[in-house]
């Protein structure tokens, strides 16, 4: 067997992926697009009604915040900018004065488009009090370790979701959220995720082009998000284990995932984008070199760097690198290299010649743009199955790392180790363990039958 | 890899426990906050010849230690920034009517008096930007207010930016190549902190004195005499940027093109240059009504748009080029933040953008006590 990437990986084991090569021609493209995937304009006219929420046009659409940090501050601006029909309808943090903040801070900038009134919640359950709140479309920002629970919540009461990437921190959390994606599905919802990317003109054209074959048969892929370390916030007296692991989210693997899984879920999404499907199998090394050391329940229990090597089902490998590290040069990026030539996806580039030129809108507006846009036309639009599987990518890699082995995509996915604390109130106790690496990290597996004759 | 004494005083104070000022209506809580440099002091007049000087900038980055890469020391960093000495003198700011690819902003004409200064030779470029922005010694706004901590700091405290998302090179790599992505507070704060090092008035210059510097002497569309050079000889631009690797344009390491007549390098081109004017689309008419001749300047508020930016980048054809164009920022700067409230710091997919900084002889009164005044707020 060839290494058909022609690259040599620094922690390549010759054959360890016992998969024939090579794969046949055009076989690893799946050719969704924006444009393919949504009615837009006039088409959708044509289209039945079908949708639970949006009546006649001209109506309002009312939007519930649940998650009130930096970013869903940040959605909320992005979907007000979108379209002049939403209204910001009610806020939702579990602390209530951030809530108040970004509702004051948007008041500001859009004026009666945010008509809150008393419809700002705080406390654990203050997902459920958005939901109920009479709003029509919900966007989700919280950390990502909430998001399966809200993302169920949400569906089940029949609303339009945005939400943030990634979808879910572990296997349990995915599996959970395929089943809300079906179901959400069966309801004829409308879910954008977060990958702003997939609504990204320049990526959209650039990756059409790719899968039309302007650079041959995918033979490797390079992806990658370094870049330097993140905030932390000082403990406070008088904080509880869990209000002091939310306030540092980033820092929880049972809230944030790890960065591989918060940040570097963008990267890996493009290269299942490119290849149309997810890796099946993946192994890595990684581990914490330069985040505060001492007591994991003061300084968190996650990475700062992984390498991680992804095989898809037709033997093309997906070289993946995520760090935050100090000085390290940042490198947010995706490399797409086929027999006639090589991509570099992020700058638009196809065999160095640029494809797309600046994208004339903020694909942090043009995904509310879309999703709205479907709910307008009764077309549902769902992306959290895909999601779900690049988010599951990231868990992939993270579990290989952790535990060292060589791991496939259905092991980890039938993982039942859920990160999730039960039972969870603010005030509880929760004790962190240690950084996981492998001899600590044990992927669970259920036993093995006796193998028939 | 030894520990170097080369950080200001302030970098080596033991962290303090300082007790908060509740601004929120939350008990006080205890909470460790690094400690702020003071604040600047710099004279209105500086005692200095007139002729060029070149500044030594020192600093310290934090990298792992050799011998325990759990521990991190100081190296040091080092910089020059060389200033060129522009005289005084008295020029026609703005555009004739006639000129060729001129914008309605580039008018009225008005009469510009400026006093002498000192003007940056070049750019600034990321191996001086970095001694600020990567300074081990200096807080950034997150570690001196913490969040939920009520602390509140003034705007002009001196701290450096948060740390970018993305590469805020945009792939046009470091060194010598000229900084980008700077906001107007951005390179406001680094001034301030030049300010604090050097106890010198350095700033950014005004719109009036860079016009003044990119002309030098010249009435005509570009700072040179067209006669005996082309703009090609002077100037980065969408034209001639592109290089082997990067064909559809780059920024260029600085002074690689020639120089005016007052030996200033690429005031066209390579990158657009942040003023210190707050912009106003009346402005030049205010200025030719009420005869503003001294080194007219619309004073930089806490509001976050809109700036000026000089002089064009590898991203401008010709036109955006010239002496009197303006570049004036808006929120789409930042259109690729997702967070709320936005950065203060980082521009978003604007590479092309950076600045050069100046030094007054004799501060203007208007901008006595100059500091920076953004503070994190919407977009």
């Amino acid at each position: 067997m060839e290494n058909v990437s022609g690259l040599i990986s620094p922690f390549f084991i010759d054959n360890w992926f016992p998969i024939p090569l090579p794969f046949k021609e055009g076989s690893n493209m799946a050719n969704i697009t924006r444009r393919d995937a949504l009615a837009v304009g006039a088409t959708a006219a044509t289209l039945a009604a079908v949708g639970p929420v949006h009546a006649a046009g001209g109506d309002k659409i009312k939007v519930g915040l649940i998650g009130c940090g930096g970013r869903g501050g940040g959605a909320i601006g992005d979907s007000l900018r979108a379209d002049p029909s939403i209204v910001f309808h009610a806020a939702g943090d579990v602390f209530q004065d951030r809530a108040k903040r970004v509702v004051a801070g948007q008041k500001e900038a859009f004026g009666e488009r945010v008509d809150v009134g008393d419809r700002v919640f705080g406390g654990l359950d203050a997902f459920q009090k958005v939901i109920d709140s009479g709003a029509n479309l919900i966007i989700l920002a919280t950390p990502p370790g909430f998001r399966p629970t809200h993302l169920e919540a949400a569906v089940k009461a029949g609303k339009h979701i945005f939400c943030e990437k990634p979808v879910a921190v572990d296997a349990p959390g995915i599996r959970k959220v395929l089943e809300v994606a079906k179901l959400a599905k069966e309801k004829k919802l409308s879910i954008v995720a977060g990958t702003q990317r997939r609504h990204q003109q320049g990526y959209i054209d650039t990756i059409k082009r790719i899968q039309d074959g302007a650079i041959g048969d995918i033979t490797a892929l390079r992806c990658s998000w370094n870049n330097q370390g993140i905030w932390f916030n000082p403990r406070q007296e008088g904080d509880s284990d869990i209000v002091y692991q939310i306030k540092n989210w980033y820092h929880f693997l049972w809230l944030c995932g790890d960065h591989i899984t918060e940040q570097h879920v963008h990267n890996l999404d493009v290269c299942n984008w490119i290849m149309g499907t997810h890796p099946v199998r993946a192994v890595g090394i990684g581990g914490r070199a330069f985040r505060k050391q001492g007591d994991p329940n003061a300084v968190g229990n996650i990475y700062d760097h992984f390498a991680v090597e992804y095989q898809y089902a037709n033997g093309v490998p997906m070289y993946s690198y995520c760090a935050h590290l100090p000085n390290i040069s940042n490198d947010v990026s995706e490399l797409a290299i086929g027999t006639k030539g090589q991509s570099q996806v992020n700058a638009y580039q196809i065999k160095g010649e640029k494809v797309h030129g600046r994208d004339p809108i903020s694909a942090y507006v043009q995904e509310h743009k879309d999703l709205i846009q479907s709910i307008k036309d009764s077309k549902p639009y769902e992306e959290l199955t895909t999601v779900a599987h690049s988010t599951m990518t990231a868990i992939l890699g993270r579990m290989a790392v952790y535990s060292g082995e060589v791991l496939s995509w259905d092991d980890a996915l039938a993982d039942d180790h859920s990160t999730m604390p039960a039972d969870l109130t603010l005030d509880m106790k929760h004790p962190i363990s240690g950084t996981p690496y492998p001899t600590t990290y044990h992927v669970t597996r259920k036993p093995k039958g006796p193998k028939k004759k | 890899m030894t520990r170097h004494a080369l950080l200001p005083i302030f970098a080596l104070l033991p962290v303090l426990v300082l007790v908060a000022t509740a601004a929120d209506p939350k008990p006080t809580a205890k909470v460790s906050v690094t400690p702020l440099p003071p604040d600047p002091i710099v004279p209105v007049k500086v005692d200095r010849p007139a002729k060029d000087f070149t500044q030594t900038l020192e600093g310290a980055v934090l990298v792992p230690s050799d011998e325990d890469s759990s521990k991190m020391v100081e190296v040091p960093l080092k910089a020059t920034l060389e200033m060129v000495y522009v005289p005084g003198g008295e020029f026609l700011m703005g555009s004739p009517d006639g000129e060729s690819g001129r914008a309605d902003n580039e008018g009225p004409q008005h009469k510009v008096t400026v006093r002498p200064f000192w003007m940056a030779k070049y750019e600034t470029t990321w191996d001086q930007v970095d001694i600020w922005w990567k300074n081990a010694g200096l807080p950034n706004r997150i570690e001196v207010e913490p969040k939920n901590s009520g602390v509140k700091v003034k705007p002009d405290a001196i701290t450096r930016p948060t740390n970018p998302f993305v590469d805020e090179t945009y792939g046009h790599n470091r060194g010598g190549k000229p900084a980008i992505s700077f906001s107007h507070h951005s390179a406001m704060m680094f001034c301030h902190w030049l300010r604090l090092n050097t106890k010198l008035p350095y700033r950014l210059p005004t719109e009036a004195e860079w016009e003044y510097a990119c002309r030098a002497g010249s009435t005509g569309p570009y700072g040179f005499d067209e006669k005996a050079g082309k703009l090609d000889d002077y100037a980065w631009s969408l034209k001639n940027s592109p290089t082997k690797t990067k064909r559809d344009g780059t920024t260029h390491e600085v002074g690689t093109k020639k120089p005016n007549k007052f030996g200033l390098y690429d005031m066209h081109g390579n990158v657009a240059e942040w003023t210190l004017d707050q912009y106003d689309p009346k402005w030049y008419a205010k200025c030719a009504a009420d005869k503003l001749a001294l080194c007219p300047v619309n004073l930089p508020t806490e509001k976050k748009w809109s700036h000026v930016a000089r002089g064009g980048s590898w991203t401008d054809d010709a036109p955006l080029l010239r002496s009197a164009a303006r570049t004036v920022s808006d929120v789409d700067w930042m259109s690729e933040d997702p967070q709320f409230p936005r950065s203060i710091w980082w521009l978003t997919e604007r590479d092309y953008v950076g600045f050069r900084v100046c030094l007054p002889t004799d501060e203007y009164p208007a901008l006595v006590g100059l500091k920076p005044k953004m503070l994190k707020k919407g977009q």
